[in-house]
């Protein structure tokens, strides 16, 4: 079933979304947003004694869908994170969307954070209210006060939005279901639908599909990728599993040893050479460095 | 093979501390006998005496019972106010003493210190100190459940919000949202069963307060309890105890109804 639904993934989406994603061509200006979403320069991170990251380079390109790979402990929703601050680094620069995320102070990061949708590991929904009024929390992110806390006090065009991104993942019907109630697949469903109220540049996805069956993790993550794709936003993900960072991304990033081991378009590689270097079960998981 | 079990010992030989400080808490427990004077001969003569009085009350008397259940009504109200009072103002400074929403740590001391006060003085000197500051009356009783109700709430509902999940709290603060939307948002929404449970217990403890509170003239039953001691009017007493006692069953009933029906 899981193959299925990502044969079709690849067949219909990822043929339609084959133009959007260049990968080579001039070389692209530093510091422009319009070519990079995001530079990363010389990120050094530690944990206590332990170095995760020394002199970290990146780019993630405006509009591409990029997957980040490598065993457990190499950093990668570290990375995600320091990406809008909600880790700091230890040294290094960060630029978001043409933004100094390191420099920023309380407001400007605020306003950085409202471009990036967020997409966590588990789907940190407030269980106890609905899936609309989850989904309407996500226009606090260009709005604030009582009318943005529930969806009963929410604007009539805020409250039309939430339900056509509910819509968007499939939940409509479930609008005043609490969230607590639905299953796993559904709320992180939910959760996307959340960071679309958001209208976001960038989509950061932290091992959206870890705690999903396989067929609820595929969806999530063929949702994402479509979403990218529909809406023109940066796609950035975080997974164990290889098949999805594969088929859901046009460019695939392996940490190791704390540097960048592997960058290369997704169509280049294949499952079991990601799998035997950068799965979680791979030497730099087990402790023995390459 | 039973042979080489070594038998072990039934009790831990103290070490010379622990052994000094159970004695030094024995002796001091002795010691509050001794100096709170209560000896055999007063129980000799108090329980027979007890016997008079509880006679003396029974049956209850029906005199003045529409005075006395408009007296009971005017006491709840005078619980319900100054709860809903202790409660609204308990909830910002609850938000400023917990941890990680509080702006600074010195705020969240302070704060946590001014609710801790407020919760160990007793509420008869509450009431004595609004007695003197109002006046005799229901005001001041209100005020000291407000005073009341703050330092128990305010201390439990920091630390419901303090022990709601950090994920959505996180989420939300990932697309900018700000802090009160956050507050809002996240964490009353989390820490609302708690709320409920808190302010119902606050309510069933107001109740049974206000009641004493009368004693020292801050409004409420407890003047006309008092009154009827004082003439020795034990069944009008016995009838005042009898209300009171179906309005806290009451209270706590229909406390534990709620708290099962919306948690």
């Amino acid at each position: 079933m899981t193959v299925e639904l990502l044969e079709t993934m690849t067949e219909a989406e990822r043929s339609a979304a084959s133009g959007a994603f260049a990968p080579t061509g001039p070389s692209p200006e530093p510091g422009n947003p319009a070519v990079h979403a995001a530079e990363l320069r010389g990120l050094a991170k530690k944990f206590g004694e332990r170095q995760v990251w020394d002199g970290l380079d990146l780019d993630i390109r405006a509009g591409e869908a990029l997957a980040i790979i490598g065993a457990n402990g190499t950093g990668k929703s570290t990375l995600l994170r320091a990406l809008v601050r909600l880790t700091e680094v230890d040294a290094g620069s960060i630029s978001l969307l043409g933004q100094p995320v390191r420099d920023l102070d309380r407001r400007g990061l605020r306003q950085l954070r409202s471009r990036v949708g967020f997409v966590f590991q588990r789907h940190n929904l407030v269980g106890r209210l609905s899936a609309l009024t989850n989904v309407v929390h996500g226009v606090q992110s260009r709005a604030s006060g009582p009318r943005t806390w529930l969806q009963s006090l929410a604007r009539a065009e805020v409250r039309g939005e939430a339900l056509g991104c509910l819509e968007a993942v499939g939940l409509a019907d479930r609008a005043l279901q609490q969230a607590q109630s639905l299953s796993g697949g559904q709320s992180q469903r939910v959760a996307v639908a959340r960071m679309l109220m958001q209208r976001p540049e960038l989509i950061i996805a932290d091992e959206p599909d870890a705690s999903l069956d396989p067929v609820a993790g595929a969806e999530v993550m063929r949702l994402l990728f479509r979403i990218g794709r529909e809406r023109g936003a940066t796609l950035v993900f975080v997974s164990h599993h290889m098949e999805h960072a594969v088929r859901f991304s046009d460019r695939i990033v392996g940490l190791r040893d704390g540097r960048v081991d592997l960058d290369t378009a997704s169509t280049r590689v294949d499952v079991e050479t990601l799998r035997a270097f950068f799965g979680p079960e791979s030497a730099a998981s087990t402790g023995e460095k390459a | 093979m039973s042979s080489t079990l070594i038998t072990p010992p039934r009790f831990e030989r103290p070490n010379p501390i622990a052994f000094a400080i159970a004695l030094a808490v024995g002796a001091f427990v002795v010691s509050s006998f001794l100096n709170s004077g209560l000896g055999l001969d007063q129980l000799a003569r108090g329980v027979p005496a007890l016997g008079r009085i509880l006679g003396q009350m029974l049956p209850p008397s029906l005199e003045g019972i529409d005075r006395i259940l408009w007296s009971l009504f005017g006491t709840f109200q005078m619980a319900v106010a100054g709860v809903v009072l202790g409660l609204v103002l308990s909830l910002p400074l609850a938000v400023l003493a917990a941890n990680r929403l509080s702006p600074h740590p010195f705020v969240r001391s302070s704060v946590r210190t001014l609710i801790a006060f407020f919760r160990t003085v007793p509420d008869l000197v509450w009431a004595l100190i609004f007695v003197i500051a109002v006046g005799l009356g229901p005001p001041a009783g209100v005020l000291t459940i407000m005073i009341d109700t703050i330092g128990f709430a305010g201390r439990f509902f920091a630390e419901a919000m303090e022990e709601t999940d950090d994920g959505s709290r996180e989420a939300l603060s990932a697309i900018g949202a700000t802090r009160t939307g956050l507050i809002f948002s996240s964490v009353f929404p989390a820490a609302m069963p708690s709320f409920i449970a808190t302010s119902l217990f606050c309510l069933e403890k107001a109740t049974r307060s206000s009641v004493v509170l009368g004693l020292v003239g801050a409004g409420g039953i407890g003047v006309e309890l008092k009154v009827a001691f004082d003439l020795f009017d034990y069944q009008i007493a016995s009838t005042i105890i009898l209300v009171i006692f179906a309005l806290v069953v009451i209270v706590e009933q229909a406390g534990a109804y709620l708290r099962n029906r919306l948690i």
